[in-house]
């Protein structure tokens, strides 16, 4: 069964439909991307994994999305639980003006999941998955945003990692990154996808490439295609997907 | 139009590997016409020419190293790139069987042939314009045109059995010519792989236009060159 399984979703702001009918498939412990230009709705669509669209005024939603079964579109669903679930990481990075400890530490405070004194072992757990405890361990007191972005990228997905997510949404993770930093977080991804299931939207078709088991082309709020990763980029069976991909529409 | 010099770049790419593929038609027809007239010059002049098609090689797989690192090719762009970066590998090849008959043309003394060479110029045109149209195949990316032509392959077979019988006859009656005729045996051989490797020009034309790896001739070679 797949981890995440998004049935006939529709999803309006007001009376304009942004996603049309979008059913998918997402595995758990893989990573699958989603490419399309900007406004083809796969933000949207990365938004409506964890509800993070209901705080917009008018916006409407239809059809079902599953979490290892269980509806997370119905209205009586706890969406602070739901997003400890499913954890979001954003375009830029967004630490808290906190220390970097109090940054890993701010969710499990929040929903209580665990003691004070159980969160130095937690925060160095969750600081080790995304590679940075040895970078930061003298610096845990100190300003977050003291670290370069590469570095405060990572605390937010230690600070996502720490509530122990299901699934990871990533949002252009690398899109104000430098490359190195960029390749550091593709790195981090593929160590991540063997305990999580992760969704990333990217421009960056090449890092789709190079990441992602499969991959999903939005055009106009609708999935053209999804398929294997190696094979959306060699071999498109959609005219719209081969013309996007290859640069000549979009 | 928002990939023009891409476009740009793929034609040229695609340009200078046809004019490296009539290079070498040429020198497949050449090297037989060299050998019939035991043109010692000509075949000197032809392993010459070999070395310029060699370097018209590596300048296309260097140019599309640069196009892959600077165009990012992504599916039939990208397919396009592979197909020529085989191509060129394959057309290197053929030129290399060329350059075999002319040195072949080398070791036989001075001096007329066992026998007057009708079925090696033959092999050596259908061989010649097999390739000329697989090349034509993946500039039209014409799949049923690319999956015809290597039924053809058949005709050239026929001829190189053709020349062994003729050449193992003249052995069987005087040992004495054994060492010509085997080496002429070898002329028909290149020529027979080099239609053979036609077949794989025409496979990387249907895998440029469907994605497809197809094999259209299982037949596994004789022996090495």
């Amino acid at each position: 069964m797949a981890k995440i399984s998004v049935q006939q979703l529709n999803f309006f702001y007001g009376s304009k439909q942004v996603l049309a009918d979008i059913s998918l498939e997402i595995e758990d412990r893989k990573i699958m991307a989603l490419i399309g230009p900007s406004g083809c709705g796969k933000s949207t669509f990365l938004r409506c994994l964890n509800r993070m669209n209901d705080t917009i005024a008018g916006a409407r939603v239809e059809g079902k999305i599953l979490l290892d079964g269980e509806n997370i579109l119905a209205p009586t669903l706890d969406v602070t639980r739901l997003r400890a679930r499913v954890g979001m990481v954003f375009q830029r990075p967004n630490p808290f003006p906190q220390s970097v400890f109090d940054n890993v530490a701010f969710g499990p405070r929040i929903l209580n999941t665990h003691k004070p004194k159980e969160l130095p072992a937690l925060v160095e757990a969750s600081l080790r998955q995304v590679g940075l405890w040895n970078e930061v361990r003298d610096q845990l007191k100190q300003d977050a945003l003291h670290l370069s972005l590469g570095q405060q990228q990572r605390l937010c997905i230690a600070r996502a990692l720490a509530v122990q997510p299901e699934a990871l949404l990533m949002d252009e993770p690398c899109s104000a990154l430098d490359p190195q930093a960029t390749l550091e977080i593709e790195e981090l991804m593929r160590t991540l996808r063997e305990k999580y299931c992760i969704v990333i939207v990217t421009h960056n078709m090449q890092q789709a490439a190079r990441v992602s088991d499969r991959t999903g082309f939005f055009w106009l709020g609708k999935m053209v295609e999804e398929d294997a990763t190696a094979a959306l980029f060699t071999r498109p069976r959609h005219t719209l997907t081969e013309n996007y991909i290859t640069g000549r529409a979009g | 139009m928002p990939r023009d010099l891409f476009e740009h770049e793929l034609e040229q790419l695609q340009d200078e590997m046809l004019t490296m593929a009539r290079a070498i038609e040429d020198a497949l027809t050449a090297s037989v016409a060299i050998l019939a007239r035991r043109d010692m010059d000509g075949a000197r002049a032809l392993i010459a020419r070999d070395r310029a098609i060699n370097q018209q090689r590596f300048d296309i797989e260097a140019q599309c190293l640069v196009v892959v690192a600077t165009q990012q090719p992504m599916a039939s762009d990208l397919r396009i790139i592979a197909a020529i970066l085989f191509n060129v590998n394959e057309l290197e090849r053929i030129g290399d069987y060329a350059k075999g008959i002319a040195k072949i043309n080398l070791r036989i003394p001075p001096g007329p042939l066992l026998e007057p060479l009708e079925h090696l110029p033959r092999m050596a045109e259908k061989t010649r314009e097999m390739l000329h149209r697989a090349l034509d195949a993946f500039v039209r990316r014409d799949v049923t045109l690319a999956r015809a032509i290597p039924r053809e392959d058949d005709q050239v077979d026929a001829l190189f059995e053709q020349v062994n019988q003729a050449l193992l006859r003249l052995i069987i009656a005087d040992s004495s010519v054994t060492e010509q005729a085997n080496l002429l045996m070898w002329a028909a051989h290149n020529l027979e792989r080099a239609a053979d490797r036609v077949t794989n020009l025409c496979e990387r034309t249907i895998f440029t236009v469907t994605g497809e790896f197809v094999e259209l001739d299982t037949k596994e070679p004789a022996q090495p060159e």
